[in-house]
């Protein structure tokens, strides 16, 4: 099957998923509605959801995929005891400063799932991103290390690993 | 029973929301701010969805409640990288105790190659 298709498809059963949950249906006129929208907009942004022909080992990813999405809780929450605790400091231990780190990821999903943790994660924020060189501007609320490979040993390695296995 | 754990999610929550709001006002400058802003606001608000969502269970409103924390986990970092990115083009600089600001020596570099590249 296309590729567009199989994607529109896919578009199509989440929408109605939605619809359903979000709506206690009574009547068929409403299942209905529900139907023609999410044909509307699996016709309209279907095509965007998978770019490119799904990659093997999908069990693999899926796994990985987990236990990313653990490590990530788990590190949310540290980040926001930390800022709990920096915040209610009387002093304000601070020692803020925009630092760069490398990544391996290529594809723009990845980058992006890359950058949204990094910022969710115990005080960094990210500011910017060169895609050409393959570098992060991370904003760090107590910069360890000015240093470009120790700051990515510091800020991108948790996660960049499981990252790495989920999309390439 | 659930309406305690309930309950106690969401006073989780309201409690990150109110650290959030005190680094919003304590914290020095944009950047800092922005730090406090998304990563408590956004724990926060997840407290106070999950204790919707086990509080009702999965009726529609619990769906909603499951819904909108997609949508916090998502937007929140996009608009905090837009915010802080538009604030440092436009040139706000960082706060006086600032070490370090990689992102200002790069373009730097950025805007001296475009010059010699017009002086060419």
């Amino acid at each position: 099957m296309e590729t567009k298709t199989k994607s529109r498809i896919i578009v199509f059963v989440f929408a109605l998923v939605v619809w359903f949950a979000l709506t206690d249906i009574k009547d068929y006129q409403e299942a209905l509605i529900g139907i023609a929208i999410s044909m509307l907009i699996s016709f309209l942004t279907g095509h965007f959801l998978i770019a490119n022909v799904a990659s093997q080992h999908l069990i693999k990813r899926t796994f990985h995929f987990l236990l990313y999405i653990i490590r990530f809780i788990w590190e949310m929450i540290i980040a926001n005891l930390e800022v709990a605790y920096l915040v209610i400091h009387p002093m304000l231990p601070i020692k803020p400063g925009i630092v760069k780190i490398k990544t391996k990821l290529t594809k723009d999903s990845a980058i992006t799932v890359l950058a949204n943790s990094i910022t969710l994660t115990p005080g960094t924020l990210t500011v910017d991103i060169n895609r050409n060189k393959g570098e992060l501007y991370i904003h760090w609320i107590n910069v360890k290390s000015k240093d470009i490979d120790q700051a990515t040993k510091e800020i991108g390695e948790r996660f960049e690993k499981t990252l790495t296995e989920v999309y390439e | 029973m659930t309406d305690t754990i309930g309950i106690i999610l969401i006073c989780l929550g309201v409690a990150f929301d109110f650290f959030g709001v005190l680094g919003l006002i304590r914290l020095p400058d944009v950047y800092n701010r922005l730090q406090a802003a998304t990563k408590c606001v956004t724990f926060g608000s997840m407290g106070i969805l999950l204790g919707v969502i086990v509080m009702q269970g999965f009726t529609s409103f619990g769906f909603k409640a499951i819904i909108g924390i997609l949508f916090i986990v998502l937007a929140a970092p996009t608009a905090a990288h837009a915010v802080s990115r538009a604030a440092h083009r436009s040139g706000i600089p960082l706060a006086k105790i600032s070490i370090v600001d990689k992102y200002e020596e790069d373009k730097e570099l950025k805007t001296e190659s475009v010059q010699k590249e017009i002086e060419v």
